[in-house]
């Protein structure tokens, strides 16, 4: 029986609790609801609630343990003598008794006839069920890749048993409860409680799992490469034959150097719309600038950056860059810079909108009641009444401008280098990631592993940008309420 | 009514200040002030009151063109004041404001200092030449406010941060502080304790010296304390206006009496 089967077979039982819940509510209340604590669809809820949560939980654990179990029926029947204390070989039998286990199911061999023989006749047996063994096979190898289906099997029998006995358990003990004196409301209350609970903490243990991934790949890293030697580096010269320079700061430098050409464009810009979005427009103008300029959201940043590549970048280095003398590079800071620039204006002025829309309109009648201007009311009552969400939207933009790859990588190139020319070519932080992984390295080299400690980086600077934007819109609002 | 202590005034004729002709509002389709016309004195305090939802507050707001900002609003007739039409197309509102100050109903504190908040109107149009000066209007805003002592130690504390009377305080200061000539005050005194009532009430005797002051008010006592005149409007109508000694004793509409004796509204 399959996990989804099981599943399916969950939820007919809790359908069907719920009508029996909700009838036996009913039926004990004598037929006139009132008398119930709660209405009856609640008695049904907390029947099907408690058939399904308890068998949910059976089964996830099962799910969990079985893989676990059986590892260990294997690891068990092959025993420590055979592979000598190494571990590197002792992995190696057990994927040849995993390869044999595959086999036996697939051939649909009758295992527990198999098992009962003696271990002389067991390579037989296995060549009877067409089973290739190759010849002087241990037969500890063979027994262990009858354990794994054995154990496979009793093991999901076990399951669907126990899964099935939760929820009938469970349903038994909701529907003795339906009586009229039962608070099935408040059970059902808390049972929501719970899965809210169970959601976020899904989210939080993802992130967590994340972050120590990263920082476990990062603690490897650092052990074969030095530490101030990333951190304080200012080559970035990776070598496939081993012996690199992999120094952080010329790509902190290129990331936080486009960053800040881009939020240089989408900062003025994308606030004045707002602006003007929200103060001075009529509904009209509104109702079509607003979803256009929305529309700018919604490219994805691929589109950006060929852009950046087939036009921004020449028309850079014809019109700028070459008649300045500053190079002749059309991938440069400044189109990455400019291109991802448009790409934030959206997320500077719709965030900043609507703050700014937020602000009470009383505020702006006591600044207007006093004899001031629109501008004048919009400078100094609505813009710093809106500040804090402005600037965390301004930060928001920062964290995405950090962590873009794609307009970077069209549009800056990818030389690690650092230069205060903005029509140099540099790179960033999440091209070099890509360009480490896709190599055709050994995954444990420093050459890969320092994309673990590059995303880490971002991470951190990312993480310190949000931290930074909640802390401010969190420490300067309401402030008119 | 018989506690109110309604004493004679000596209403010296003075010449109008604000004459409103035919004066009607429409907020989209709803037809909130229905063919308003009066007359109010130059340095005297009229109260307009009239149950909750009768258009007070409108009425006011038309005065300095404050209904402007509300998109829906439609204003029709004349409104002049010292003989000039405000809505005449040659007058910019933003003058009009900076003579025609308000106090709005609900107290509206800017997320500023407190000191910030008073010296806003002054700021804007340069009445102090230094800083010594501003913190001179500043204090005597607050002091006619009567709100100084409560908040002298604590200037620089946001505004939004004092209690919902000590708000109201802070917006009339704010209000004189540009020293308009007419002063408008919706319902100044709703949250305060008597004893800021009375003194908001000597601040209004005062300005009444030399400005023009309209006072909207659910309370008959305090029109009666405080005003010359008195308006009383119901549902969208100028239903009486006259001298508040008048309007109190011998009410000539039946409205107005059963309005002031508690019967409707
Ligand atoms: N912004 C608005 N949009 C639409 N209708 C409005 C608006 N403001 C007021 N009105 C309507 O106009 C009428 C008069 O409102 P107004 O605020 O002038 O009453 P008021 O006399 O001040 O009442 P209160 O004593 O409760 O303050 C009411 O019927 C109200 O519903
Ligand atoms: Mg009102």
């Amino acid at each position: 029986m399959t996990t989804g089967t099981i599943l399916i077979a969950l939820l007919a039982l809790a359908v069907v609790g719920y009508f029996l819940g909700r009838g036996r509510a009913v039926a004990s209340a004598g037929g006139d609801v009132r008398r119930l604590h709660s209405l009856p669809r609640f008695y049904g809820l907390n029947v099907a609630l408690t058939t399904l949560i308890p068998a949910l939980a059976v089964l996830a654990v099962g799910l969990l343990a079985l893989p676990i179990w059986t590892d260990l029926r294997v690891g068990a029947a092959i025993g420590p003598s055979l592979a000598g204390g190494d571990a590197g070989r002792q992995s190696l039998l057990i994927a040849q008794a995993d390869r044999l286990a595959e086999g036996l199911e697939g051939a649909d061999a009758n295992v527990a006839a198999i098992a009962a023989l003696d271990d002389g006749a067991l390579a037989g047996a296995f060549a009877d069920a067409g089973i290739a063994v190759r010849e002087g096979t241990d037969p500890s190898i063979l027994r262990a890749a009858l354990a794994r289906v054995g154990t496979q099997e009793t093991g999901s029998w076990m399951l669907v048993l126990l899964v099935g006995l939760a929820g009938v358990v469970g349903a038994l003990v909701a529907l003795r409860a339906s009586g009229p004196a039962f608070r099935a409301r408040n059970a059902v209350e808390r049972a929501i409680l719970g899965v809210l609970i169970l959601a976020s903490t899904i989210a939080i243990v993802t992130t967590a799992g994340i972050v120590l991934s990263m920082l476990f790949e990062t603690i490897n890293f650092l052990r074969a490469y030095p530490a101030a030697d990333f951190f304080f580096g200012t080559v970035w010269n990776p070598r496939f034959s081993g012996d690199s320079q992999l120094g952080l700061l010329p790509l902190l430098w290129g990331t936080m150097y486009v960053s800040l050409v881009a939020l240089i464009v989408a900062v003025p810009v994308g606030l004045l719309a707002a602006i003007y979005m929200s103060e001075y427009a009529g509904p009209r103008v509104r109702a079509v600038a607003k979803p256009l300029l929305e529309i700018l959201a919604g490219i994805p940043t691929i589109v950006y950056g060929l852009f950046a590549l087939v036009t921004v970048g020449p028309l850079l280095r014809d019109w700028f860059a070459q008649p300045l003398g500053l190079g002749n590079s059309a991938s440069s800071v400044m189109t990455a810079g400019l291109v991802m620039g448009v790409m934030l204006i959206p997320f500077v002025s719709s965030l900043s909108d609507d703050v700014i829309n937020a602000v009470p309109q009383s505020m702006r009648d006591g600044s207007l009641g006093l004899g001031a201007t629109k501008s004048e009311t919009i400078r100094q009552v609505v813009v710093p009444a809106a500040l804090p969400g402005i600037v965390g939207s301004i930060l928001l933009a920062a964290s995405r401008a950090i962590g873009e790859t794609m307009i970077v990588v069209l549009g800056a190139g990818a030389a690690a280098q650092m230069d205060l020319n903005p029509f140099e070519a540099m790179t960033t932080i999440t091209v070099k990631i890509v360009s480490q992984l896709v190599g055709d390295n050994d995954f444990n080299s420093p050459e890969t592993l320092v994309a673990f400690a590059l995303g880490l980086t971002l991470f951190v600077m990312t993480l310190a940008l949000n931290v930074l934007a909640l802390w401010i819109v969190r420490r300067y609002r309401e402030q008119y309420e | 009514m018989n506690d109110m202590r309604i004493t004679e005034r000596a209403v010296d004729l003075s010449e109008t200040k604000i004459s409103a002709r035919n004066v009607q509002v429409f907020y989209g389709d709803t037809h909130a002030i229905k063919d308003v016309s009066v007359d109010i004195a130059d340095k005297t305090v009229t109260a307009f009151i009239g149950p909750s939802g009768c258009g007070k507050s409108t009425f006011l707001r038309c005065i300095n063109r404050m209904n402007d900002t509300i998109d829906t609003a439609r204003v029709t007739g004349d409104i002049l004041i010292d003989g000039e039409d405000i809505y005449d197309r040659r007058v910019d509102p933003v003058q009009l404001r900076a003579k025609v100050g308000m106090v709005f109903q609900k107290p509206n504190p800017f997320p500023k200092s407190i000191y910030d908040n008073v010296a806003y109107g002054p700021r804007i149009h340069g009445l102090a030449r230094n800083k010594v000066e501003l913190d001179e209007i500043v204090e005597r805003s607050l002091r006619r406010g009567a709100i100084w002592d409560e908040v002298k130690d604590r200037l620089d504390a946001p505004g939004t941060g004092l209690s919902g009377g000590q708000q109201q305080r802070l917006c009339i200061a704010r209000a004189v502080a540009t020293e308009p000539e007419i002063l408008l005050m919706d319902e100044p005194c709703s949250a305060l304790d008597p004893i800021a009532t009375a003194q908001v009430e000597e601040l209004i005797d005062e300005l009444r010296r030399n400005y023009s002051v309209v006072i909207v008010t659910h309370s008959m006592q305090q029109a009666a304390r405080v005003s010359q005149k008195t308006a009383f409007f119901h549902l969208g109508h100028l239903v009486e206006y006259g001298e508040t000694g008048q309007i109190f004793t011998t009410p000539r509409d039946p409205r107005t009496e059963s309005y002031i004796t508690g019967r409707i509204g």
